[in-house]
């Protein structure tokens, strides 16, 4: 029987598509999975229990560096997106000026060098500054953080109000608004799902962040992900799955929510 | 009273330091009444400018990349006036609409409201309201918190906002959508507004960008008449921006035809159309004949003309001419009459365009110019002719004009 | 009073100056956080090593001849420093193979999501975003369990009779290949993804009109419109790749080195801080020259287009 020809069909893709969703998730629920194994493997299934979300739960190392986690983040994402949204706000919606160029660069700077590099350069520099000033506390690494969130938190912010009508604030103007309440009435509302698109990208991203934080750190400051690094060099057992499991679902919420508030801005 | 108070509101002075201006002016609702009551509502000073432009250039980019998109204008735009600024596009209409709302600076010149210079301030201390070619509402607000920012804006107080919205709503007949987002009504309902929240400040004049475009044929042809009668009931100085010269010509007070960042003509829609002063004005308006003719006399406004084919006609002269040998007449198609006779001038027909309420005949003259003639059709026959005659065209004795370029 | 002339000037002047006010908080922590130190890596890489790691304020090009060079100890002879040398090859080859298969994988899977109706196309977009934003390591970690001797690959494959001893993959040039493909896939994915969606399908449709086949369409009409996506995703995985730390060091052990771990290394037991700098400058030398092919191509691209 002949079929009606698909023009966007092409043999072979779908199947190639589904390997790729079945290879990207099946590691990812094997790791949950076995995070509820009783016994002590990774890989033998013993039946089901929740022992090592207790014992992760119980564990201080654990704790400490996941409040330290969250205390970074949440420090780090606030001060870059802040920061993000006024050079959003600086480098937008404007006719080329002298510099502007530069500020595009300068503001997407870390993401273009390696993370690997911008680490070596931080510890370097940082360890410099810890001589001269006898601080070694959390201050590095929230800097640190605040520096790579801000392009990450810039993205989002700068793509809402591009796509933002220049005509609202010219019309708030023209009905007597100064420039301060057109930005309060008009700009801020508009451009708050972009904000918050951006608070949660730099959250995720510093709650993320590996290669930067374990050469900017000082002796008892692993964080969630440098801690788990630390952990692989010696005998895994499922607590490790365990706190993947409840990493990954903050994760993964944060995720939808961003996910939820860029699709919903397409649609407005 | 409501005229004292409007008269009133003439002489308020609009200083920088003093921007809501808006405080002296008359509610809507007593210009509403005062509309109702005395039917038409007349200039008290018909002369008297509400907008008076003055020798206003502006100028975009810098160095080898300058455009002038306005070439030293100068217009006087008068009390209660429906003024239409009609052109093609980048014609420098839409910017000098942007410098009366101040939303740029011209680069040279003077904006003048009544009698004050305006054009150094920031928009938002002009007594002048904006309707935008794309609406720009709101899109987190309702539609009546659209109609009432401005108000709120001016700090006005709560109670009398909410009266002057629910005036507005009614104005526009948009009562029962006030609590709707503006995403969730039609583009027609987003016009109007579009309007109500530009007249809610009672500005003194208002702009209207090209608010028609973006509506369907039949719609727009609504908010035209929507649109006479708000300029009607509220009395407010409207300058309307527009590329359709249709439009411009049902609508306006007067019009003035633009070109290049220059104003050609000004004048109403009778004046524009039938004496135009120009020859793009002629071609941009409606459709037209061009023929050369040679001036040979000039008297009493009129002048003398003598076309190739012979035939001396008299023409109305545009203002400015200066008397030349070979001048350009214009005589629009419907008022030349063709016939099998002889006229003023002779020729054959090419073609033969019927259009439903009149026929097109497309005649080539002996002189070698094309001319056409537009003829009423009636039920009963066709136009009379067919494609080859040997035809003659009648100037009527009002039907020609003689352009000043 | 001024004239509107002037209050233009004015306004102009003080757009400008607040914007550059706006922009000088980020501007200054990345300046201090992230773009000066690397000035500073500059410096140390022409310096001495300290003895317990550090530096030694004395000039020295050793660092940088190290990159490539090594000196006898005995003779002071320089010859290739052939350990360099391969892990700069195994970089640079895994991020090239990466590449390549991030792209033959990538490249249907976006074209699938695609093609979806809008409804369906918004959920498996969701589905590649979810791994893009899941933490790296724990990906690693994830992708480790599945091929480690004890992991399920091989766990199911000895179940089912086939091999009797577990396959060694962990530690191998394949792991690292396996787990950078994994690890760096959605973003590949997704701006492929970006591209694809702005296709216009008539084009396609002229395409069979005019009597190509369908791998005629996908080589002649859909692969150059997707050009500028190809190009993205390819820099987005082989960028991130050359320099990968976390996956390297947890799938490759300390014989798989890559670049990053190079680098490391010279910052921890190898106390050779100028070295680690130059090593460092070096991969940032080699990922600019890509970025700059990048965005010559897209300027290409964009001129071609209009």
């Amino acid at each position: 029987m002949a079929s009606r020809f698909d023009i966007r069909r092409q043999t072979g893709f779908t199947t190639i598509a589904m390997i790729c969703f079945f290879a990207l998730y099946l590691p990812i629920i094997t790791l949950v999975v076995y995070a509820f194994n009783a016994g002590n493997s990774i890989a033998i299934w013993e039946g089901v229990s929740l022992r090592w979300f207790y014992q992760a739960w119980n564990n201080s190392q654990v704790v400490d560096a996941s409040i330290r986690s969250l205390q970074i983040a949440s420090v780090a994402a606030t001060i870059a997106t802040i920061v993000a949204t006024m050079a959003a706000l600086a480098t937008t919606r404007t006719k080329p000026y002298p510099g502007l160029g530069f500020k595009y660069a300068f503001i997407n700077q870390p993401l273009m060098v390696p993370e690997i590099v911008t680490a070596v350069a931080l510890l370097i520099f940082f360890s410099r500054i810890k001589i001269w000033t006898g601080y070694s506390g959390l201050g590095y690494l929230m800097a640190a953080h605040t520096a790579f969130c801000i392009p990450f938190a810039y993205l989002p912010i700068r793509a809402r109000l591009e796509s933002m009508d220049l005509s609202l604030e010219t019309a708030a103007a023209d009905l007597y608004a100064t420039p301060w309440k057109a930005f309060r009435r008009v700009t801020f509302p508009l451009l708050w799902p972009g904000i918050l698109a951006g608070l949660m990208l730099a959250f995720v991203i510093s709650l993320d962040d590996v290669v930067i934080t374990e050469f900017v750190k000082s002796g008892g400051q692993d964080t969630l992900p440098t801690y788990m690094l630390g952990q692989f060099r010696r005998f895994i057992t499922p607590e490790i799955n365990a706190i993947s499991t409840v990493f990954l679902l903050i994760s993964i919420l944060i995720v939808t929510v961003f996910f939820f508030i860029s699709r919903k801005k397409d649609q407005e | 009273m409501a005229r004292e108070l409007r008269s009133e509101s003439h002489s308020d002075v609009c200083l920088p330091s003093h921007a809501p201006c808006a405080d002296n002016r008359v509610g809507t609702g007593s210009a509403l009444k005062s509309g109702r009551k005395n039917g038409v509502i007349v200039p008290e000073q018909p002369g008297k400018s509400a907008i008076e432009v003055r020798g206003v250039r502006k100028v975009f980019g810098t160095g080898d990349a300058q455009v002038a998109a306005l070439d030293t204008v100068s217009v006087s735009i008068r009390e209660n006036e429906f003024f239409t600024l009609l052109g093609p596009s980048g014609c420098g209409k839409t910017t000098l609409l942007r410098l009366i709302a101040g939303f740029d600076f011209p680069s040279a010149g003077e904006i003048l409201l009544h009698g004050q210079d305006i054009a150094p301030l920031p928009p938002f201390k002009r007594p002048v309201n904006t309707v935008f070619q794309n609406y720009a509402l709101f899109p987190h607000m309702t539609v009546a918190e659209n109609i009432g920012f401005g108000l709120e804006m001016l700090g006005k107080p709560k109670a009398e906002v909410k009266g002057r919205v629910a005036e507005m709503l009614k104005l526009v007949k948009m009562e029962a959508l006030s609590n709707r987002r503006t995403s969730q009504i039609s583009g027609g309902q987003q016009q109007r507004v579009a309007l109500a929240r530009a007249l809610a400040p009672q500005p003194k004049v208002l702009l209207l960008d090209e608010p028609l475009s973006a509506l369907d044929f039949k719609l727009r042809k609504e908010m035209q008449i929507e649109l006479k009668r708000l300029q009607h009931e509220t009395g407010i100085t409207f300058i309307f921006v527009t590329h359709d010269q249709e439009e411009a010509l049902t609508m306006s007070d007067r019009i003035a035809v633009m070109s290049s960042g220059k104003i050609l003509q000004v004048g109403t829609p009778w004046d524009i159309y039938d004496k135009p002063a120009e020859r793009f004005v002629a071609d941009f308006i409606g459709e037209t004949n061009f023929l050369t003719a040679a001036i040979t006399g000039m008297g009493n406004g009129k002048a003398r003309a003598t076309l190739k084919s012979g035939a001396t006609i008299d023409a109305t002269v545009a203002e400015g001419f200066q008397p030349k040998d070979n001048a350009t007449v214009v005589v629009r198609p419907e008022h030349a009459k063709l016939t099998s006779g002889k006229g003023d001038l002779s020729g054959t027909v090419e073609n033969i365009v019927y259009f439903g309420t009149d026929t097109h005949i497309h005649v080539r003259l002996d002189s070698s110019e094309a001319f056409t003639v537009r003829q009423q059709n009636t039920r009963s026959a066709g136009c009379g002719f067919e494609r080859g005659d040997k035809v003659g065209i009648l100037i009527g004795n009002d039907a020609a004009q003689v352009l000043r370029d | 009073m001024e004239s509107a002339e002037e209050v233009a000037k004015d306004a102009a002047r003080r757009e400008i100056r607040d914007r550059w006010l706006l922009s000088a908080p980020a501007l200054i922590i990345i300046f201090l956080a992230a773009t000066g130190p690397l000035l500073i890596v500059v410096i140390y890489s022409f310096l001495t090593p300290g003895p317990y790691g550090d530096v030694v304020w004395k000039f020295s090009t050793d660092g940088w001849l190290s990159v490539l060079m090594q000196r006898d100890i005995f003779d002071d002879t320089l010859t290739f420093a052939d350990a360099h040398l391969s892990i700069f090859w195994r970089s640079a080859k895994l991020s090239f193979l990466t590449t390549i298969f991030t792209l033959l994988f990538g490249f249907p899977t976006a074209y699938f999501i695609a093609t979806r109706p809008a409804r369906q196309r918004n959920i498996w977009l969701f589905l590649i975003t979810i791994p893009f934003w899941t933490n790296l390591l724990i990906r690693t970690f994830a992708i480790q369990e599945v091929i480690r001797n004890e992991g399920i690959v091989n766990t199911v494959l000895i179940k089912l009779g086939i091999i009797s001893q577990p396959i060694q993959m962990m530690f191998t040039d394949f792991a690292l290949m396996v787990g950078m493909t994994y690890v760096y896939l959605p973003l590949m994915v997704l701006p492929l993804y970006a591209s694809m969606e702005k296709i216009d399908f008539r084009l396609v449709e002229a395409g069979y009109d005019l009597y190509a086949n369908r791998f005629q369409v996908l080589r002649r009409v859909i692969i150059p419109l997707v050009k500028p996506g190809i190009v993205a995703g390819s820099i987005l995985v082989f960028i991130p790749a050359l320099g990968a730390y976390v996956t390297p060091r947890v799938l490759g052990g300390s014989k798989n080195m890559m670049l990053g771990n190079l680098i490391e290394l010279q910052f921890g037991q190898g106390r050779n801080w100028p070295l680690g700098s130059a090593l460092s400058l070096s991969l940032m030398a080699i990922v600019m020259v890509a970025l700059l092919l990048y965005v010559r191509s897209v300027g290409r691209q964009g001129g071609a287009h209009g």
